[in-house]
């Protein structure tokens, strides 16, 4: 497990984590635009250098999830399918959920899940289990 | 050496201090023949079959209160101690099904019972009569304002308080199994109730970890765009917490509607009835153990 985190900006924003051939990157507080961005370079390059099979993104702690952000998350979803990684975003509240669909947001051609936990067994489902060839499709 | 003004505002004040004596002459009187005129009243409600929900007990014992309640806003022009009895006592006579109508007919009748007793007293005089009815009738009529107003505003309030809570018995979200819940829908399908609905969802699906919600809609008699739009949007959230929506109970009048008016619900896992979709639902909980291929499709 080892974490990349950016010494430059004092509270970790997001923490990214390895556990096998899976990524879990955890949104601990609301991440501006040019977070958010960061967020997404470092993601994949850290797939890159991982290999990962497999990317669960929390957003538990969010408690607001704008335009910008979830086509920040639907793109990053698509270059790391590009990269060979699935990504799974987990932990929408309700109130998030409801406003996302409120305002005509949408996580399309995204997997969803509950918790980390679900996430976990999706990606497992998705991939075989981390370590195998990923069959290909969904 | 008296100025027209000070004149002027001498005979106002004598006026006024006219109209005061008056009042408490009437007050008076009406103290003075409180029995009477008590039993008066009681017998035209009684006659006029007014009421017909309470025992002639409870009806004199109430009469009493809002005579003396009646007498004192006449005497001291303050109407919260009446306001607050109507208020208390439309709470008590509301559940008994006491109509507004009877109510209102009560006070009214109280008001001529009274007026009437005036009349008789003063029928020498036709100036002091004149001048009594003049003090007595809009204080009479500002009663009788009030009373109806609160009866009908905790009329309302009964009536806003019921629909709360056939909302909240009207949405009931069950598990039926681990991480299956069923949303039976019954009723009316408004924009509020549909809202409260899908908010309602998103955290019964959060506690119970649910992975497969089936939501019935056999007992919605009808659904228009708006709802079928809620609907969608009630998938999509679900969706997004990582649970499946299957829509069942859609009568074929309604999905003719739906084709008709062109909601898309291609995105929507619709079958046919509960049965089918609990039994499709277990199929989805089952798959990561029985390993079908066609999963997520």
């Amino acid at each position: 497990m080892s974490g990349v985190d950016r010494p430059e900006q004092e509270p970790l924003r997001v923490s990214i984590l390895a556990q096998r051939a899976y990524l879990i990157a955890s949104i601990h507080t609301a991440l501006d635009d040019e977070h958010f961005e960061r967020f997404q370079k470092d993601l994949i390059d850290e797939i890159g250098r991982r290999r990962a099979r497999g990317v669960i993104i929390d957003v538990a702690a969010l408690d607001v999830l704008d335009s910008f952000g979830s086509r920040t998350l639907r793109d990053l979803g698509q270059v790391a399918r590009l990269r060979g990684a699935e990504t799974v975003v987990v932990g929408i509240q309700p109130e998030v959920a409801f406003a996302m669909v409120k305002f005509g947001i949408n996580l399309n051609s995204m997997y969803t899940a509950l918790d980390l936990e679900d996430g976990r067994s999706l990606l497992d489902e998705l991939g075989g289990s981390g370590a195998e060839l990923r069959s290909s499709g969904n | 050496m008296t100025s027209k003004k000070s004149d002027e505002a001498r005979q106002a004040g004598e006026a006024q201090n006219g109209h005061d004596h008056l009042l408490a002459e009437l007050v008076a009187h009406l103290r003075d023949n409180r029995e009477h005129l008590r039993e008066q009243w009681t017998g035209r409600i009684t006659g006029a079959r007014l009421l017909s929900a309470m025992t002639p007990e409870e009806i004199f014992s109430e009469a009493t209160s809002i005579y003396d309640n009646y007498v004192e806003v006449l005497a001291t022009g303050s109407t919260d101690a009446l306001q607050h009895y109507a208020r208390d006592l439309s709470e008590r006579i509301i559940p008994r099904g006491v109509e507004t109508e009877d109510v209102l007919n009560i006070v009214l009748l109280l008001r001529d019972v009274l007026a009437r007793s005036l009349f008789e007293k003063y029928h020498q005089d036709f100036d002091l009569l004149n001048q009594v009815l003049d003090a007595y009738e809009p204080a009479a009529n500002r009663i009788a304002n009030m009373v109806a107003v609160s009866f009908v505003q905790e009329r309302e309030r009964v009536i806003r308080d019921q629909q709360e809570a056939i909302r909240e018995l009207s949405t009931p979200v069950l598990q039926v199994r681990e991480r299956l819940l069923i949303l039976p829908i019954i009723g009316i399908l408004d924009a509020a109730r549909a809202r409260q609905l899908t908010e309602q969802l998103l955290k019964a699906i959060r506690a119970h970890r649910a992975k497969v919600v089936v939501i019935d809609i056999t007992g919605v008699p009808d659904v228009d765009e708006g709802v079928a739009n809620s609907l969608v949007q009630t998938v999509d959230a679900s969706k997004l917490m990582g649970a499946s929506v299957i829509i069942t109970g859609l009568s074929s009048e309604i999905a003719e509607t739906l084709v008709t008016i062109g909601v898309d619900l291609s995105k929507m896992d619709t079958v046919g009835d509960l049965q089918e979709g609990i039994e499709e639902a277990e199929r989805l909980l089952g798959y990561p153990t029985i390993r079908n291929d066609d999963v997520r499709g």
